[in-house]
């Protein structure tokens, strides 16, 4: 996603009361709640919340078991689902996508299969701005085969470095691994340049897209990868639901992760034969009810004017970073501008520790995050321990801006 | 709620870690994270005829922990490990709304903090790292 400008006016082209009202958090909580923590979670919508409570008190079976009406029902919504999920993502087929229960469930389902194939000696690259889901897995899926785990470093606006890109990648690079967004500094990656990268030498490329759904639709056959993670409760659905999309070709190729009912062909005891992918990649019961909210998630955000979205959530976040800047003691950290990033903005504030600006803004009914994110080779590199950060959304507006902003004046006032 | 958290008895009592040193021989040391925030503590003790003779300590966090760290080490010195136990005891009760008197009357001061849950283990940072401190030194001394 590269960034346009904003245009002069952040609501140009966009109702952003009608946009606000199909989000019911909004009303229950009233005009004092400035929720700025999407990017740890998005607060579900209408149609989301709907499919939720539809499926649980009105349709509720278990999906791929039983011949009944009701479970046939539930079959049918979940494979609706799962085909909302894959238009989405612009997936050729519904069936490239695995429901899974999050990125972080996703990433764990990639990098088991994936070592699965690896060898002593070959190399995962992985990048310093990765969030630890797309760390952990690896190290731990590595270890096991012997694999030797790389990092791309980030440059001095905090993005990956990618002209490094030709030094770390080598014949013995059989998996790269990276974010499509950082959810500390906002970055958009160049996933182009880091396709052109794995290609050269065969490598499966995987994408960390939890910070990229929520910011309109993606089109991973565009961007060129063979697997991309994202969660559901990221994209103004339930917690619980997620999804793994992986290349049909590749997914034809590689083993289970978890084993048990659904993702069989043939059980004895003697050995065990496997579902064709999807359903190789789902033992078990699936999270229907948080499933079926993704895909009504899905549905209904896609039909939505993104231009429009896209200009309004970064005239917010361009509001966002000039007003930090005229407030002394506060440093943003990331890319300077809104070139190919999200309306995210993470900062320090000098001398204050962030969990105490977190619970000052709270007082203001400011909702930030503070800590490490989740990123704590990102934040080593940068040299800072923790930071705090504003994630926008689309029902973002400029009161949610001018709110933080005062609640931070405040801070820097009693604190710092 | 939240102003509580900040009143001047903590605010003051945080700023004293900036004069906090480590020691330079600990008979224990201990480094202790909290995992949500990155936040830690390293501990050092000195032990002399069974009480703590000093305390050291580098302390990166947020008030809460600073200004805990700040208490643990004015009133440990002179403290046997049953005392020093009681006082982690105590500073649990207080946080969980238990009826009693901290220990350290000083501990009282983080009251207002039993309302939020999520900042419970800021004020026990350092406490965790005595306790693992007090445990290793029996286990290497029983």
């Amino acid at each position: 996603m590269t960034a346009a400008p904003p245009p002069a006016s952040a609501s140009d082209g966009l109702d952003l009361g009608a946009l606000r009202s199909e989000f019911p958090i909004f009303t229950a909580r009233g005009p004092r709640f400035h929720y700025l923590d999407s990017a740890a979670t998005g607060q579900i919508c209408r149609a989301a919340a709907e499919a939720l409570l539809a499926y649980e008190t009105r349709g509720r079976a278990n999906v791929k078991r039983g011949v009944y009406r009701l479970a046939d029902e539930a079959t049918q919504a979940f494979e609706r689902a799962r085909a909302e999920i894959a238009a989405y993502l612009g997936a050729r087929e519904a069936r490239e996508v695995v429901i899974t229960s999050g990125t972080t469930h996703a990433l764990n389902i990639a990098a088991h299969c994936l070592c699965a194939r690896l060898r002593a000696g070959d190399e995962i690259l992985l990048s310093l701005a990765e969030h630890h889901s797309n760390i952990v897995p690896w190290q731990l899926a590595g270890e096991r085969v012997g694999a030797v785990i790389r990092a791309i470093p980030l440059d001095r606006e905090g993005r990956l470095d990618l002209d490094r890109l030709g030094e770390l990648v080598s014949r013995r690079t059989k998996v790269i691994a990276v974010t499509h967004c950082s959810n500390v500094t906002g970055a958009v990656t160049d996933i182009g340049r880091v396709r052109e990268a794995a290609q050269s030498v065969g490598a499966v490329l995987v994408v960390d897209g939890a910070q990229r759904v929520p910011h309109g639709p993606v089109d991973v056959q565009a961007l060129g990868c063979d697997l991309y993670a994202f969660s559901g409760h990221k994209l103004f659905a339930a917690t619980g639901a997620g999804a793994l999309w992986i290349r049909r070709e590749l997914a034809e190729e590689l083993p289970p992760f978890l084993g048990g009912g659904e993702m069989i062909r043939r059980v004895a005891i003697e050995g065990s034969t496997f579902a064709a992918p999807p359903h190789r990649f789902e033992a078990g019961t699936p999270p229907i009810g948080p499933a079926l909210a993704l895909g009504a998630a899905a549905a209904w955000l896609a039909g939505l004017d993104w231009p429009a979205i896209h200009a309004h959530e970064m005239a917010l976040a361009g509001r966002l970073l000039a007003g930090l800047r005229t407030i002394r003691g506060i440093r943003p950290i990331g890319p300077e501008g809104l070139q190919a990033r999200t309306p995210l903005v993470s900062f320090v504030v000098d001398g204050v520790h962030p969990h105490d600006v977190c619970q000052l803004l709270d007082e203001r009914g400011v909702c930030t995050r503070g800590g490490h994110h989740c990123a704590q080779p990102l934040h080593e590199a940068l040299g800072l321990e923790a930071s705090t950060r504003a994630s926008l959304a689309l029902y973002n507006d400029e009161a949610d801006v001018d709110a933080l902003l005062e609640g931070l004046e405040d801070v820097v006032r009693r604190l710092a | 709620m939240t102003a509580e958290l900040y009143d001047a008895a903590i605010v003051a009592t945080a700023k004293a870690t900036a004069e906090a040193e480590r020691l330079p021989a600990p008979d224990v040391t201990v480094e202790e994270d909290n995992p949500l925030c990155g936040d830690r503590i390293t501990l050092d003790l000195a032990f002399a005829d069974g009480r703590v003779a000093a305390v050291g300590h580098k302390t990166r966090g947020c008030l809460l922990t600073r200004a805990a760290a700040v208490v643990l080490a004015r009133h440990a010195v002179g403290a046997d490990p049953a005392e020093l136990r009681r006082a982690i005891a105590s500073l649990r009760a207080l946080l969980a709304g238990e009826a009693g008197t901290p220990e350290w009357p000083e501990l009282s001061m983080f009251e207002p903090v039993r309302a939020v849950a999520s900042r419970h283990d800021c004020v026990l940072l350092p406490f965790r790292a005595l306790e693992v401190a007090l445990d290793r030194r029996e286990r290497e001394r029983p």
